[in-house]
């Protein structure tokens, strides 16, 4: 899974700490489970051979069952029991036996090798490596999903998906993980208090620097951020600078290209923020992520750029009358491609190789991604899925603005790879990106030092280097 | 018959050291071998690279740099620890009432040994997420209001604390406020710790004292301070490791783990890093081992400068 909000949002030190001694922990068992799963041939599944139609394309089989299995975590698992209503409508023979948890790989890893569940959600603090599951041909791979005939639309089921589903859930060339949410990054800001104030929401740079002014009379910062994981600050750098510098720039620092960081346009596109820090913008104090957002939800900054997953984590804190909005990264005037949209899916679902009934976990993603189920995913949860126009009858400003900008972006969606490739460039990127927003570093000095540290993964022969085309 | 004694205390033995050996003493020699590899911890697989991992260790800026950040608690937890803990332990045992009969410690000092224990039975997590209320870095945080609110520190640029690697006499800010609470959780313990040795030495040591007109200070360098040097030394060793450790206060309260920007990075924070996140786990176990013997000389070299002929009463 290439993005799990809710990891991020609830990535507290306890759970780090968790996660630290649970890999240590199960490094070692865990090998040993998996190639015990890989040595042997899946057994022939027994539930199969009901025919095949194209109300039923993988011929699941009356009277069989399918244990499907929901993490519990920041979306509940209110929206999984609809779909369950939903699968259950077109397969009243077939029994649905649904269980929630949050404890994935403690509860589904060791069952892998012998009689797993048939269809998982491999998501959370205790989710299962996803390329170990791939390597040791532990699950299997779903572009028969793909290619089906969609729930209740036309098409297949590929064409309901929103752009970078099949991307995200694909690996060595086959398609593997069915990621149901869609997470879009952006400014969030107060719709009501804006249209109190009369301020218009800005969409340049240009238009932010000159509302900022009259946001400080008002005894408000303009911006805060997270101050604490790097990783926050580094999503807005980067949607930046391919913003500014265009798509290439960015794939090129993906895969290490010399000089890529020193192309045109990536210092231009960082100016802004370090002006930003400069001009005294921010708000003062080094908050971490729920406290930097409780900060903006209690009216002491007007702007906070995370994820769409923010509705949902600060839910019990947002006051009355707050209209959360989310808007686009601001842009220069003269950006390459200003309307590009920074969005990703993410909370994947997994098909174990040795599932009794991979007919009908197939079925219910189907019924899963279908529009009916999305639209109840996206009214439950507040976020979107991954499928197309889930979130298109929802009265809510956070879905409804998250909504609009994935219908009015650009041909293409952000997305930047180097930090799941190389540990030492992510771990240095957050560090520089905090340094940057400290008004420590100048936009110069963070891309030489940027430079200088892909440089260094380029030379070091220990690190297995990686490519991405698209 | 002491052939029965040999082999009835074997027969006891056995078990115990069996499992010493094998989930103490074993996997310290596999982190050996493993460093010895370019495993990376999640195949089955590794090759063997011989000392290619202990060179490449020797020119690891990160490495130098944790090195030096471990050096400094290494200094200075036992130091400041050493001193408070002595310094209290001496008020609550000996220091009350200079100019009176009786050797007794402060008044309420019974209440104050509880309160200055009370730290240790807290977990560290504990304390770290208790320290990071405590540290908050705007006028909600416990320091940072109280300072704004009196007026000695500005509300547009509040302490930053574990978040500040501006240095302070050399060493970045981080450090010195990791080391506050590291001094604050471990004097309690090594308060308890003299009291007890100071509780066996004799009364009438001090009574000769005060009788040759010894004051507060006077007894605490030429009496207390001579007759508790096993004890302080043995403290001194104990506070060493714990200074090479601190990866709990690092991991929780600095950001990204040993930040910012690599200003709090310790031994710990390094292996975790290379085994856990960029999945080398044949280099960190080479560093590990190299840190396990730094700790083994440093304990040597301790022990021997502090031993001396000990004094019997």
């Amino acid at each position: 899974m290439s993005v799990t909000p809710e990891n991020l949002g609830d990535l507290s030190r306890r759970t780090l700490l968790q996660r630290a001694a649970a890999a240590g922990l199960l490094a070692v068992p865990a090998m040993g489970v998996l190639s015990a799963c890989a040595g042997s041939e899946p057994e022939k599944s027994d539930t199969g051979g009901g025919a095949k139609s194209k109300d039923n394309p993988f011929g699941v089989k009356d009277g069989s069952a399918v244990k499907v299995v929901v993490f519990n975590g920041g979306l509940g698992d209110q929206w999984a029991k609809e779909d369950k209503v939903i699968f259950s409508a077109k397969h009243p023979n077939v029994t649905v036996n649904m269980s929630s948890t949050q404890k994935i790989k403690t509860e589904e890893q060791p069952k892998m090798a012998t009689q797993p569940s048939d269809l998982v959600m491999n998501s959370g603090a205790d989710m299962m490596d996803r390329s170990t599951l791939i390597n040791e041909g532990a699950i299997e791979p779903l572009d028969d999903l793909l290619t089906a005939p969609a729930w209740d639309s036309e098409g297949t089921v590929a064409d309901s998906l929103l752009p970078g589903t099949v991307t995200d859930g694909t690996q060595n060339g086959k398609f593997y993980v069915v990621n149901v949410a869609y997470t879009v990054w952006g400014n969030w800001y107060n719709a009501a208090l804006f249209k109190k104030e009369g301020w218009q929401a800005p969409t340049t740079w240009e238009e932010f620097f000159a509302l900022a002014p009259k946001i400080k009379n008002k005894g408000m910062a303009p911006y805060v951020h997270d101050a604490v994981h790097g990783y926050y600050p580094r999503w807005a750098l980067m949607a930046s600078i391919w913003k500014t510098a265009g798509k290439q720039v960015v794939v090129d620092i993906d895969n290490l290209k010399e000089n890529a960081w020193k192309a045109d346009g990536v210092v231009k596109a960082l100016e802004p923020w370090e002006k930003l820090v400069k001009d005294k913008l921010l708000l003062p104090g080094k908050l971490d992520h729920t406290q930097s957002q409780q900060a903006f939800l209690d009216g002491k900054a007007a702007f906070i750029q995370v994820g769409t997953w923010l509705k949902n984590e600060m839910a019990a804190t947002i006051p009355p009358g707050f209209e959360l909005t989310l808007s686009d990264y601001w842009h220069n005037a003269d950006d390459k491609t200003p309307k590009d949209v920074f969005a990703s899916s993410g909370e994947g679902f997994v098909v174990p190789s040795k599932a009794p009934n991979k007919e009908a976990a197939k079925e219910f993603l189907r019924a899963m991604l279908s529009k009916a189920g999305s639209a109840k995913f996206a009214e439950l949860t507040k976020s979107l899925a991954s499928t197309k126009g889930s979130g298109d009858n929802v009265q809510d400003t956070a879905l409804a603005s998250a909504n609009a900008l994935m219908k009015n972006g650009g041909s293409e969606l952000i997305s930047v790879k180097f930090q799941d490739f190389y540990a030492d460039l992510d771990k240095e990127s957050q560090n520089l990106s905090e340094e940057l927003m400290a008004g420590r570093l100048t936009a110069q000095q963070f891309v030489d030092k940027m430079q200088a540290a892909a440089d260094k993964v380029a030379k070091d022969s220990s690190i297995k280097k990686q490519t991405r085309t698209a | 018959m002491r052939h029965g004694v040999a082999r009835f205390v074997t027969g006891f033995l056995a078990l115990p050291v069996a499992l010493y050996l094998f989930y103490v003493v074993w996997p310290f020699v596999q982190a050996a071998g493993y460093s010895l590899t370019d495993w990376g911890g999640y195949s089955n697989s590794q090759r063997f690279v011989g000392l290619d991992n202990y060179v490449r260790l020797l020119s690891d800026e990160l490495i130098r740099k944790a090195f030096w950040h471990n050096v400094f608690f290494l200094v200075t937890v036992p130091l400041f620890t050493i001193a408070l803990a002595l310094f209290l332990a001496f008020l609550l045992n000996v220091g009350g009432r200079e100019d009176r009969a009786g050797i007794r410690g402060v008044f309420g000092s019974a209440l104050y040994k509880v309160i200055f224990f009370f730290p240790q039975v807290l977990s560290l997590v504990v304390i770290a997420v208790m320290w990071q209320q405590i540290y908050r870095t705007d006028s909600q945080g416990l320091i940072n209001g109280l300072l704004i609110k009196i007026g000695l520190v500005d509300a547009d640029n509040p302490i930053a604390f574990t978040a500040d690697p501006e240095p302070f006499l050399g060493i970045p800010a981080v450090l010195w406020w990791l080391l506050l609470i590291a001094v604050w959780s471990g004097a309690g313990f090594y308060m308890v710790l003299f009291s007890a040795a100071m509780q066996s030495i004799p009364k009438d040591i001090y009574e000769a004292a005060i009788l040759d007109g010894a004051g507060r200070f006077d007894t605490f360098f030429r009496v207390t301070l001579p007759l508790l040097r096993d004890t302080i030394s043995v403290a001194w060793v104990y506070l060493g490791f714990i200074a090479l450790d601190m990866y709990a206060l690092v991991f929780v309260m600095t950001p990204s783990q040993g930040g910012p920007n690599h200003a709090s990075e310790i031994f710990a924070s390094v292996i975790q890093f290379n085994a856990f996140q960029k999945g080398q786990f044949g280099y960190a176990c080479a560093i590990a081992v190299a840190l396990a013997i730094f700790t083994i000389l440093l304990a040597a070299v301790q022990l021997r400068i502090t031993r001396r002929e000990r004094i019997e009463f």
